[in-house]
């Protein structure tokens, strides 16, 4: 016979997170703190002297211009990057909502390229804009175009930029589209019937309604940005030429395990850490709120 | 002001034909109902009518322009929908003055336009709230405000009323009949609610299964129904049926009871008499087995079954009556208040 109705003693809630608490501690907590003591110290380039500096490491960084220009050259590739690859996905998210005929495939070939890991969807644009081999500098010279992106900075921040945003635009056409479909048909057919186009209805009735999507996207692809585009540079540029594609993430791999400057590189990925956190609670602060309509 | 003509109207999808040789002369500032049970192709009718959905073979001419080809833009209808379909991100204001935006009409003239439409429908302290700050009354009336400034000749309602309360029901009701006839503008009005199209329509277009199976006044429905399926739609409680044999003037139950008529006709056919046509009388012919009393105040309905025969059968009796369930009770109607039906199709027996 049951002499308790409850067992308050149990382990077995434990050991059901134990997991989840094992896995957040191992990746997460342990590295993160690791950085954070990391960041404090300055370690010879062999790694035999070690010296406890506290805050040194970031007021270098401070005033450090090659780490400022990265930061703005950072914003500047995020900003173009979220920019890009969502207006891409939101205008073919629009033609997709309204395909009748062959509606599956079409999305389908869509959202192919989100299966392709970043390091080759670089090389993929490698190849294509090699300036000897590739397809597009052949043609671009038939324009007069003379396209290096090995010697031209812009040429390759242009690129990066390019394969990034490429790389994003199915991600961001799947919720695009997922959000257009669930905007009840009657409205859309009440703006037709108010005499309104498809790009009117496009841009007056279907933009604003899935706007809760799009500052959705913008946090997502400004993350993405900052953080996972870190194969595709390493492939198309390895950040230069000059720097000139180095961004926050790849700057800290470079100074890090290139420089050999582990300290510094430890500091920098703090103030990654802190903007990603930040980026976090913004959304979920305004992602939560249902945007005003 | 347009008059519509729908001209040998086809709908299908594939190779399912959902609307067959669709036929009607709609007059200019007529009020018409199209209705029927759920599935009977009345609301893809009506988004013909919008331009919502294309057209398989037929025309539908509005104002004499054919207008098959024609976007729902160019129409120049509006509609009312079913879920009002009201643009969640605008003011109430802006609901209604975005048709007029979009036909580049000046600014003063839109203002003048949707205050004026917001005063018919006593929507003016609600012109800067957004929908979804509006009970469904009030967003029913900002739907038919939109409709109302863009001034068309037809107006479309989509089962407007169907998400309202019962109450609320019944006073738009009234009021979209009202602000009809003060405006006189073509409506067609899609509904599964006989009593909504009795009341509101000039004239009815009955569906069933694609077909039309009457186009007419809500009296002559009533009086002369076309069909079996017309003679049960329309009136509540419904018309009673029951089988009978006819020769010289005399109908004889399944039962052996007899029945005089005013017809002529000799042979089978399905007997229908509306439960207010009958009367208790002792002597009367219709014996029913009562199962069981409705009483609504005003009238009882006494339900029950055909003495001898397993035909149900419902009798609304004036004021409040008793009986016991299980007793028999005895009917009269008129001779002329009998509809007669053909066994085989349905159709009413005209001679």
């Amino acid at each position: 016979m049951l002499k308790r109705v409850h067992f308050p003693s149990s382990p077995l809630p434990y050991l059901l997170v134990a997991p989840q608490i094992i896995i957040t501690l191992v990746f997460f907590m342990w590295p993160a703190s690791q950085a954070l003591y990391q960041s404090l110290l300055v370690e010879d380039a062999f790694g035999l002297s070690t010296e406890f500096v506290w805050f040194e490491n970031f007021t270098y960084l401070a005033s450090d211009s090659h780490y400022l220009d990265a930061f703005w050259r950072t914003a500047i590739f995020s900003f173009l990057v979220a920019f890009m690859s969502m207006s891409v996905a939101l205008i073919l998210a629009g033609f997709a909502d309204r395909v009748i005929k062959g509606a599956t495939v079409y999305r389908t070939l869509l959202i192919w390229p989100y299966a392709v890991a970043p390091v080759l969807a670089g090389a993929l644009w490698v190849f294509m804009f090699n300036p000897t081999l590739g397809i597009f500098p052949y043609l671009l010279d038939m324009i007069g175009v003379n396209w290096n992106h090995y010697l031209n900075g812009t040429q390759a921040m242009g690129l990066v930029i390019a394969a990034a945003a490429w790389k994003q635009v199915a991600y961001n056409f799947l919720f695009y589209l997922a959000a257009m479909q669930s905007i009840p048909r009657g409205v859309i057919e009440a703006a037709a019937i108010d005499g309104a186009g498809p790009v009117k209805r496009f841009t007056t009735i279907i933009i604003p309604l899935v706007s809760p999507t799009t500052f959705f996207l913008l946090v997502i692809n400004l993350v993405y940005a900052f953080f996972e585009t870190f194969g595709i540079i390493h492939v198309v540029t390895q950040g230069g030429p000059a720097a000139s594609t180095t961004i926050l993430v790849y700057k800290v791999f470079n100074d890090g395990f290139v420089g050999l400057d582990l300290g510094g590189s430890a500091a920098q990925s703090v103030v990654l850490m802190v903007i990603v956190i930040v980026m976090t609670m913004v959304q979920f602060k305004y992602v939560e709120k249902k945007v005003e309509y | 002001m347009a008059e519509i003509k729908l001209d040998n109207l086809i709908k299908a999808y594939g190779k399912v034909e959902v609307l067959h040789h669709i036929e009607g002369d709609i007059h200019d500032g007529e009020f018409i109902v199209i209705v029927g049970p759920s599935g009977c192709g009345k609301s893809t009718l009506l988004r013909m009518v919008a331009g919502l959905e294309t057209i398989t073979s037929g025309t539908i001419s509005i104002g004499g322009k054919v207008v098959n080809k024609l976007e729902p833009a160019d129409r120049d209808i509006a509609m009312v929908f079913q879920n009002y379909a009201l643009y969640p991100h605008m003011t109430v204001y802006e609901n209604m003055a975005y048709g007029l935006k979009i036909r580049k009409i000046p600014k003063d003239e839109i203002k003048r336009r949707v205050e004026e439409a917001a005063d018919i429908l006593e929507i003016r302290e609600y012109l800067d709230r957004r929908p979804r700050q509006l009970s469904g009354g009030q967003r029913q009336r900002v739907a038919m405000g939109r409709a109302i400034v863009r001034e068309p000749s037809v107006f479309l309602f989509d089962e407007p009323l169907s998400n309202l309360d019962a109450k609320l029901r019944v006073q738009m009701r009234l009021e979209i009949r009202k602000l009809q006839k003060r405006l006189g503008v073509t409506s067609i009005y899609v509904t599964h609610d006989q009593v909504e199209a009795m009341t509101l329509g000039d004239r009815l277009m009955v569906l069933n299964g694609g077909y039309v199976e009457q186009f007419g006044t809500p009296i002559e429905l009533y009086q002369k129904p076309a069909s079996l399926f017309v003679a049960g739609f329309i009136g509540s409680p419904s018309m009673n049926f029951m089988d009978a044999d006819i020769s010289n003037g005399v109908a004889t139950l399944a039962n052996g009871a007899k029945l005089k008529l005013s017809s002529k006709f000799n042979g089978p056919a399905t007997l229908g008499i509306r439960p207010e046509h009958l009367v208790a009388d002792d002597k009367g012919a219709i014996k029913v087995t009562v199962d069981m009393l409705e009483q609504l105040g005003a009238n009882t309905l006494v339900h029950g079954i055909l003495d001898g025969t397993q035909t149900s059968f419902v009798v609304s009796l004036d004021g409040i009556q008793v009986a016991e369930t299980g007793s028999n009770q005895t009917f009269y109607a008129e001779k002329d208040s009998f509809h007669l039906f053909d066994k085989e199709t349905g159709k009413r027996i005209v001679e």
